[in-house]
């Protein structure tokens, strides 16, 4: 009851100040974009972000998952536990795909742009 | 509510006979699909006098502690009692993976104490929940003694010839479970020079046989195995993965899957994902249970009976 209620609170906590704050909190520095696991999905499927952006996936599953790239062009997550999260800097312009190493029919894209090139996307 | 009915991936092979979504436990028997075949295992297995049992439990996830089963420990102890209350004693258990939920010794600790009491020989198959450690070792430190590559194997008993597969790890982008080339090959041997009339019972944690790919049930390399299985007159596949009972005859290639010990997942499609279920509390034990599966030689068939924790 307590712990729940704490938590509760934090997470008021962190939707209060933002987003970009609750990011702030992973990483000190750079642009943050978010993945979010549930039902089994990652939303948004695809996320275009600049070159410099720290990604973090949060597993609002009651199951674990686990994020892999397709072709091993970045670190794997340990098992992510219900409202765990990873983060990974994407540094490199790219497309990259990948998918839950625990249940593979689960995919997605992230979309890396050069960090001063277009600004057609965000 | 039967699959079969479905147009799913299911419908993609011939499915001669098909009962699926069986509410509190059913007599399920193979008594067709190749008669000549079934008459020649007969006279194979006349000689042996004493029938076998053996008992299947499923999806232990033992630590699991989400709305669908606060207590999946609990009632993992309560399938065990149900195991050592079976009028006849089984020969053995297999356990078709998912023994842990988060793969942390500790669970895999108090799965084995519990199991433990059913003081029988457990034959293990990991599920893709037992090899989420970090450098995917403690599945087999403690199940894959004596076992190949991720942990497959085979056995006989009683002139049946059981093999042991994997098809939780290397998984693929995009892609649904996966048994690999090695395993594969290594299938082809183990069965290559074996008599048609063997026995064959295989049993592995996903399915086998595409149940449903949109959220992932089936293997992608699993009409490989099954080929080279064809030749035999009596397989049966046994899996768990989907936490509910499905059945399926197709030639004679028998499918089964188990019912979860933990906590029952939804039917094929009929929720937005796979993720546990939660029923009201008086339903749950009636969706949890085990599988006693009794090879009746001199009856010429073989009985799957799946019996809930309750009801």
């Amino acid at each position: 009851m307590m712990r729940s209620a704490m938590a509760a609170a934090m997470l008021g906590a962190v939707v209060g100040t933002g987003l970009a704050g609750g990011i702030v909190l992973a990483r000190a520095q750079g642009p943050a974009g978010a993945i979010s696991i549930d039902n089994f999905t990652f939303t948004p499927q695809t996320l275009r972000v600049k070159a410099g952006t720290t990604v973090t996936w949060t597993n609002k599953d009651d199951i674990p998952h686990g994020i892999a790239s397709a072709n091993n062009a970045f670190a794997r997550s340990k098992a992510l536990d219900t409202d765990d999260n990873y983060s990974f800097t994407f540094t490199t312009p790219g497309t990259y795909q990948y998918f839950c190493y625990v249940h593979p029919h689960m995919t997605g894209t992230i979309v890396v742009e050069a960090a001063t090139g277009s600004n057609a996307t965000q | 509510m039967s699959t079969c009915d479905r147009d799913d991936g299911v419908s993609r092979r011939k499915v001669l006979e098909c009962m699926t979504w069986v509410g509190t436990g059913v007599l399920w028997t193979i008594s067709g699909g190749v008669p000549h075949a079934l008459g020649i295992i007969d006279e194979a297995v006349a000689q042996q006098a004493q029938p076998l049992t053996f008992v299947q439990i499923s999806d232990s996830h033992v630590g699991f502690d989400k709305a669908a089963n606060p207590n999946a420990l609990g009632t993992l102890q309560e399938a065990i009692a149900k195991v050592g209350a079976l009028p006849k004693k089984p020969a053995f258990m297999i356990h078709t993976g998912d023994i842990s939920h988060l793969s942390l010794p500790s669970q895999f600790d108090d799965a084995d104490r519990i199991i433990g009491q059913s003081r029988l020989d457990v034959h293990y198959v990991p599920g893709e929940h037992d090899f989420l450690d970090p450098d995917l070792k403690f599945y087999r430190e403690r199940y894959g003694r004596g076992t190949m590559g991720a942990g497959w194997y085979s056995f006989d008993a009683n002139g049946v010839h059981f093999i042991g597969l994997v098809n939780v790890v290397n998984l693929k982008a995009g892609g649904l479970g996966n048994l690999g080339n090695d395993q594969l090959e290594w299938l082809e041997n183990d069965v290559k020079g074996r008599s048609a009339s063997t026995p064959i019972v295989v049993f592995a944690h996903i399915p086998l046989w595409t149940v449903y790919p949109d959220w992932g049930w089936g293997t992608d390399d699993g009409a490989q195995a099954l080929s080279y299985l064809k030749r035999f007159g009596s397989v049966t596949v046994l899996n768990g993965h989907i936490h509910q009972v499905m059945q399926k005859v197709e030639g004679n290639l028998t499918f089964h899957t188990a019912r979860s010990t933990a906590f029952p997942q939804p039917a094929p499609g009929t929720a937005p994902s796979p993720g546990p279920m939660k029923v009201p509390d008086d339903k749950l034990r009636g969706m949890l249970g085990i599988a006693n599966v009794t090879f009746k030689q001199n009856e010429q068939r073989l009985a799957i009976i799946d019996t809930p924790l309750q009801g």
